[in-house]
């Protein structure tokens, strides 16, 4: 039986879509393999490269990994530290330790340092078989962020909107004269004057919703310009 | 929370809400009817991502003995947890009978649809009407959407037959529910001092106080409704009503 | 005589019109709506996300709880009671257990996947419209899912095998005009997986023979890969233009 290969690159895929024939094929994450096919398990597009078929999928629930830079929003002090939300099913846990290098001793309020309802910027350190997770904000650009709002967008779209080595957020940042963090758990920190954020998080809604599409950095650096231009 | 009024607050100093919207701007309303054949009428209400639904549902039961030539009416509004991530499963929410009863209220108060024109056999057998609104997706302003979207349902509903004594919804009368008046609940929200119409989730979230005024054509207030913890002046609610009059005016002349 | 010429004038393994759309509730992370014939059933998938109560919660993976109900206007006659009555309950179990084959949930232990399926308008065909879309909603959400699940009624018909039944045929010997108002009638709601044709939901209400039950599973597994192909072209629609 001839290996036959039945899609395309950038070709859209959904669960149950045969993607190849034969044993020749290598599959990777979003599918399987049943016998001689082997099989979409995630909508995505399709990327082939020589006989290894690889799935970009095209909506994505996170899922936490050590390395992770995220966004989080304080939600609990605990005993030794803070609880952090991270808009999914798991919160992480900021130990005293690792929120700062000055010492804090025992019985000082925790809420000087970090208190409830504020975004912070951080790295996760350790996720445990039941996704626990353990944050860390030593590190570089590790921080509070201050002011400015929460995005949540689609985890699946986060590569596309910081871009190719953060290109793509720059673009929009420079050009709304806004700060903007992305977080890797689907989380977008937002920050500037009030009209020029509407722009930026147009914007990223924007890249959100055409990530699948090519020539999208044209296409967003050619809005941007008639959005600021037509703005105040 | 505080974090986002703080942030939502600073954009309204300058009249740029969240979405670019300026404090008194509505989102694009749309009215469609029909949306269910098993209803006796029905509509569906857009306003910008908000999306609700209602039903009209009739049957044929006794009269109140007090009240033996008037029929029923009762608006029903069921927050389902589909619509938004903050509804749970289970009995109805505090929110979920607010809005039901400011919705219920406004039409009832109004006389919108008076009990005798439901009236079959005084004593005996009467219509008894029964509008659930059901919400398909929480963008903000559960509340106005589900008033306009009672009102357009009831506007567009057909009687059933009958048959034996009883509704018979096989067939499909010409005879249609009259509605003496159109009341349009519009609710204005305060955030610090701006008073601000249609709202975003996040706006609702850090709200301080709210006023639904209920208006019929002619500009005559037919229910109100504060919620919100914190206080109103006098000129506040006299402003807020002269924002809900010009609104409801907008969202009437889409009812067809 | 046999019911020769269905109601609606439709061929045996004729399915009603359909139309299926996509992320049609913005706010979660997945849905769709599947409207074929009278019967319209909308789907919001959230998830996933933090599990209450804590005792349901699995340390293995993910859990997948579905939540089917009428909305009060879509009942045939009267008005539904709101509330999560008996039928509803049953046919949430029904279809969870459909969805559940092929979900992939390891990756979210002590999680919960919460399916919304809500009818707005029905004529017979429920649970099936509400597994189809639901299986849309959660492909359109991300969930890993070997293989999509589509689901249709088909039924037994005084002497005829038919595909999607409708009100009138589920209760034909109140609405035909043939004098024996006793003919055999079954309704008999499928789900499948369009990959391997297993089957993954199967009721029944009536009365159906043996050799007739074999012909109605294998026109259901043929109208289902059909529905298959609604659902993928609506799931990938969103990504057209």
């Amino acid at each position: 039986m001839t290996d036959t290969l039945l899609v395309k690159d950038k070709d859209v895929v959904v669960p149950g879509e045969t993607l190849a024939q034969g044993m020749s094929f290598v599959p990777s994450t979003g599918m399987y393999r049943d016998g001689e096919n082997i099989i979409a398990a995630k909508i995505g597009l399709v990327s082939v490269e020589g006989k290894v078929i690889k799935i970009v999928p095209l909506a994505d629930p996170y899922v936490p990994k050590v390395g992770d830079i995220v966004i989080g929003e304080v939600n609990d002090v605990l005993f030794s530290g803070w609880r952090v939300g991270l808009k999914g099913p798991y919160s992480a846990v900021l130990g005293v330790k690792d929120a700062t290098s000055d010492f804090i001793g025992r019985g000082v309020d925790l809420t000087q340092y970090f208190a409830l309802g504020e975004y912070v910027l951080c790295k996760i350190i350790n996720v445990t078989s039941q996704k626990l997770i353990d944050i860390t904000l030593r590190g570089q650009g590790l921080r509070k962020l201050n002011g400015g709002r929460l995005l949540a967008v689609n985890p699946a779209k986060v590569p596309r909107i910081i871009g190719r080595e953060g290109t793509m957020t720059k673009m929009i940042q420079d050009a709304t004269k806004t700060e903007i963090v992305v977080g890797q758990n689907g989380v977008v920190w937002l920050n500037g004057d009030p009209h020029n954020e509407v722009i930026a998080t147009a914007a990223i809604r924007m890249v959100e919703q055409n990530a699948h599409k090519s020539g999208l950095t044209q296409t967003m650096k050619t809005w941007l310009d008639e959005q600021v231009k037509g703005g105040r | 929370m505080e974090l986002l009024k703080e942030h939502i607050l600073r954009g309204l100093d300058k009249n740029v809400r969240l979405d670019g919207r300026k404090l008194t701007d509505y989102r694009p309303v749309s009215i469609d009817y029909d949306i269910s054949r098993s209803a006796e009428g029905s509509a569906r209400v857009r306003v910008g991502q908000t999306e609700i639904l209602s039903g009209v549902k009739m049957s044929i039961a006794e009269p109140y003995p007090d009240t033996p030539d008037k029929g029923n009416l009762m608006v029903n509004a069921e927050l389902i947890p589909l619509s938004s991530p903050e509804f749970e499963v289970g009995p109805p929410s505090d929110w979920s009978i607010e809005v039901a009863r400011i919705t219920d209220r406004g039409i009832r108060e109004s006389g919108a649809l008076e009990p005798k024109t439901l009236c079959i056999t005084p004593g005996k057998a009467v219509w008894s009407v029964m509008v659930d609104v059901i919400p398909v997706n929480d963008a903000g302003n559960l509340l106005d959407a589900a008033g306009l979207a009672a009102v357009a349902a009831l506007s567009h509903a057909n009687f059933p037959g009958v048959k034996d004594g009883k509704a018979d919804y096989e067939t499909r009368t010409e005879k249609r529910l009259t509605l003496s008046s159109t009341p349009i609940p519009v609710t204005v929200w305060k955030i610090g001092r701006h008073l601000l119409v249609d709202p975003l989730p996040e706006e609702e979230m850090v709200v301080d106080a709210r006023l639904t005024i209920t208006t019929t054509a002619d500009g005559t207030i037919v229910a109100l409704q504060k919620g919100g913890e914190a206080s109103l002046t006098v000129s506040e609610v006299d402003e807020m009503v002269g924002i809900a009059q010009d609104v409801a005016g907008k969202m009437r002349s889409l009812l067809r | 005589m046999a019911y020769t010429k269905r109601f609606d004038g439709r061929a045996i393994d004729e399915t009603r019109p359909m139309v299926a759309k996509v992320g049609v509730v913005p706010r979660a992370d997945g849905s769709a709506m599947l409207k074929i014939g009278g019967t319209t059933a909308i789907v919001a998938v959230y998830g996933p996300r933090e599990m209450h109560p804590k005792f349901m919660q699995n340390p293995r993976g993910g859990v997948l709880r579905c939540h089917y109900n009428m909305m009060p206007f879509s009942g045939h006659g009267e008005r539904v009671r709101p509330g999560q009555n008996r039928r509803a309950k049953e046919i949430s179990r029904v279809i969870e257990n459909a969805l559940r084959p092929v979900v992939d949930l390891s990756a979210f232990p002590n999680a919960v996947v919460d399916v919304f399926i809500e009818l707005s308008e029905t004529d017979a065909g429920t649970r099936c419209a509400g597994v189809t879309a639901a299986a849309m909603a959660l492909a359109d959400a991300g969930i890993d899912m070997k293989d999509l699940v589509a689901a249709v009624a088909v039924g037994f018909v005084d002497d005829r095998v038919v595909a999607d039944l409708t009100y009138n045929e589920e209760h034909y010997n109140d609405y035909s005009d043939i004098e024996d108002k006793d003919r055999p009638v079954a309704d008999i709601p499928i789900a499948m997986l369009p990959t391997t044709g297993e089957i993954v939901l199967l009721q029944m209400d009536g009365k159906v023979k043996r050799e007739h039950l074999k012909a109605a599973l294998e026109l259901g597994q043929k109208v289902c890969r059909d529905i298959n192909e609604v659902q993928r072209r609506a799931l990938k629609e969103k990504y057209q233009e």
